[in-house]
């Protein structure tokens, strides 16, 4: 917390000389002793394990990169180089390329306790809306990553993705044109996504120290969702290290074994086989999908009829989260002592992986059977489209509508005083032992 | 209350554990057309601790060297990769895969396109172990040119590159059959029922049955007798298919069974490493209410 005062005492002649040039000991050693709630449970552990994600990613990129040729005739190859004849190649990059994967599986977890805990509300809006960025910066770094192999879906992933810009009306085309680097997915924009990928981790990585500041001025979030007061500092709060240390290290470590499932046993698992083929710009695939942890988006992208509107939409999905903090009139943070809250917050997620999955869908598929009921407007009830439209729908109205409506109406439960009394009276093991 | 916190802890953790296999379960559900499901070939290389059956890898070389490899290239190999560790002609007694003799002979066997260092004229030598896998065309027009307008597809990743792996190329191959009667075949293709592709247009029959699979271009490559085998396996195009097709399941992914063993040493540490950690966690947060 903000007062939390240091309470590192450089011992060695070295350090003490250190000390008053560069406390950079005295940032670490503070860090490691900062006062955290005692009854964060393993939700919580999430922070810890996006860090060794990001790291993860990071160092198994830096390595690939060393192998890997940005240009249209060679990138293809040079990847299935690497899965061959550098040594533990095959190795870096499935980690990698998983990685991705289990960054987003860790980060969509991670927002999602936030938005359970209510930990977005004051004074932590900071820290969310720095997380906002992180997650845009990452869902922008996935999609560059992507268009590296070369393959099918990556040059055709680019082209609709990079075709949604050309939707804004009236600058749209040049400004296409400025980022593809010419009128058509060529060269120069493999080039500058190669160039683009490398760059933005390290934005991210920015991000991630703004993260922990702000975490560290306002202070950790408790599943209780009450602010500490001060006189009960001794008794509610832990040194982080070793208490949480090892907490997130075990979550880490249970983590780590469902990614060694993925690298090891099921690395394509969650790819796309025509990533496997190289690029053509003359043969469209069947079917473009982007990656699943991009498909909720897509399928809010395609929703919408018009092809503006539709970018506008998916932006918005993602935009809307910015301005959570906002959003939310309930005076409560966790919906714990929130039952009306978590019971549109139950079906948020049911709604968010929907989403996920009819953007993996086409949207003339029928969604129950092969029946048709009766079109509307411009699709059959019984299609994907519907489905997602209904979805979309939910998807805003909970934002927009629920959230500020149900924090004015509802009437939450009793809330504690201090986090120690649902500690010390038991009600807290639920969710302790998970 | 005590009981509305643990139906509260509950329900999340449910939820959350459906969000994360909801998403997983995302990925493979991007379906291909109505391609019939393939057929599984029983590889040794199926399941966690499946590993390449040198046997079956060599004869599928030899298919490959028979009969696709006529048409179709595999870029990415090269012939040394053959002797490579748990490849079709692996030998310990040679590490280094330019020095195993069988691979030297069978590069040898090879003709290669070259230019000769002396005098710049384009020559054709001898193969070695350090050539790649011999290109049926000088380039790509000429492939597409002798293939009535489309090249077929480079091998090396194909196991990789479609739904099923292995299971599909060994359907495909084995499964050609004569078009249901109520499809128009469109000239020079073939009616295969594991095809991805949408056979609607071509249909005559009832709108609600259309028949599973595609047009292929391809004609049925393989047939009984074709390739003779030295270890007495069948000679028949069920047999020719599945060697094949494990050939380049082994093509696509090299470095499997290293992948398999690694795997299974690092999770074995990581479940150890869990364990000590969660009882350092117990032993700390002992007498610690939380």
């Amino acid at each position: 917390m903000s007062d939390h005062e240091s309470t590192y005492v450089p011992k060695t002649g070295v350090e003490k000389w250190l000390d008053t040039r560069l406390p950079i000991i005295r940032f670490g050693a503070d860090y490691m002793s900062l006062p955290t709630p005692r009854n964060l449970n393993y939700w919580w552990t999430f922070g810890g394990i996006l860090a060794i994600c990001l790291m993860t990613q990071i160092i198994t990129g830096i390595v690939l990169a060393m192998h890997y040729t940005p240009h249209v005739d060679l990138a293809f190859a040079s990847v299935e180089r690497i899965m061959r004849d550098v040594n533990g190649g095959w190795l870096i990059r499935y980690v990698h390329a998983n990685g991705a994967s289990m960054f987003f599986i860790a980060v969509y977890l991670h927002m999602l306790r936030g938005l359970y805990y209510g930990s977005y509300k004051a004074p932590r809006e900071m820290i969310w809306i720095i997380g906002c960025v992180i997650f845009f910066l990452m869902i922008a770094t996935a999609f560059l990553g992507y268009v590296l192999p070369w393959g099918q879906m990556s040059f055709w992933g680019a082209e609709v993705i990079t075709n949604l810009i050309g939707a804004i009306p009236g600058v749209g085309e040049p400004i296409l044109i400025w980022l593809r680097g010419g009128p058509a997915i060529d060269n120069a924009t493999l080039n500058r996504f190669f160039s683009l990928h490398y760059l933005l981790p390290f934005a991210i990585l920015g991000c991630v120290v703004l993260h922990l500041w702000a975490l560290h001025a306002a202070g950790q979030n408790n599943p209780v969702g009450i602010l500490i007061p001060k006189d009960r500092a001794k008794k509610d709060l832990l040194p982080f290290h070793p208490y949480f240390t090892v907490k997130d290290g075990f979550a880490i470590i249970l983590f780590l074994i469902l990614f060694a499932i993925f690298v090891f046993y099921q690395p394509n698992a969650l790819g796309h086989a025509d990533n496997y083929i190289p690029a053509n710009p003359l043969q469209t695939p069947a079917h473009i999908v982007p990656e699943w942890y991009m498909l909720p988006f897509y399928a809010i992208l395609r929703a919408i009829p018009d092809k503006f509107g539709g970018v506008v939409a998916m932006f918005a999905a993602i935009g809307v989260l910015f301005v959570l903090p906002w959003l939310d009139t309930s005076k409560v943070r966790s919906m714990r002592y929130r039952p009306t809250m978590r019971t549109f917050f139950i079906i948020f997620l049911v709604v968010g992986v929907g989403l996920g999955w009819c953007g993996g869908q086409l949207p003339d598929s029928p969604v129950i059977g092969s029946f048709k009921t009766f079109t509307l407007f411009d699709g059959d009830l019984n299609s994907y489209l519907w489905l997602t439209r209904l979805f979309t729908a939910y998807y805003f109205a909970f934002f927009f509508i629920i959230m500020p409506l149900v924090g004015l109406k509802e009437t939450p439960l009793p809330i504690p005083a201090t986090i120690s009394e649902p500690v010390l009276t038991g009600a807290d093991a639920a969710e302790q032992k998970g | 209350m005590t009981i509305g916190m643990k139906t509260v802890s509950i329900k999340t953790i449910i939820a959350s554990a459906a969000v994360a296999v909801g998403l997983m379960a995302a990925a493979p559900a991007l379906a291909s057309g109505g391609a019939a499901h393939p057929r599984s070939g029983g590889f040794s290389f199926d399941g966690p601790f499946g590993t390449y059956d040198q046997g079956q890898l060599q004869r599928g070389y030899k298919v490959y060297h028979e009969v696709c490899a006529a048409c179709h290239s595999m870029n990415l190999m090269h012939y040394r990769n053959l002797g490579d560790a748990h490849g079709p002609f692996w030998n310990p007694k040679y590490p280094n895969p330019n020095d195993n003799p069988v691979v030297k002979a069978l590069a040898k066997e090879i003709q290669i396109a070259d230019i000769d260092s002396e005098t710049g004229e384009a020559i054709q030598r001898d193969g070695t172990p350090a050539d790649k896998f011999r290109n049926p065309y000088p380039n790509a027009t000429a492939a597409a040119a002798g293939n009535g307008g489309a090249a077929p597809p480079d091998l090396s990743v194909m196991a990789k590159a479609r739904h099923g792996g292995a299971d599909y190329i060994y359907s495909l191959l084995s499964g050609y059959k004569d078009a249901p009667a109520g499809v128009t075949i469109r000239d020079g293709q073939h009616y295969n029922p594991y095809m991805a592709g949408d056979l609607t247009p071509f249909w005559t029959g009832d709108p609600k049955h259309v028949p599973p699979g595609g047009f292929i271009a391809m004609p049925p490559p393989l047939q009984n007798g074709q390739v003779t085998y030295d270890d007495g396996s069948p000679q028949t195009v069920d047999q020719y298919a599945k060697d094949v097709a494990a050939f380049i399941a082994w093509t696509s992914e090299p470095k499997m069974v290293e992948r398999k063993q690694a795997g299974f040493g690092v999770i074995i540490f990581l479940l150890i490493f869990a364990g000590i950690t969660y009882a350092s966690y117990r032993r700390i947060w002992k007498g610690v209410a939380h």
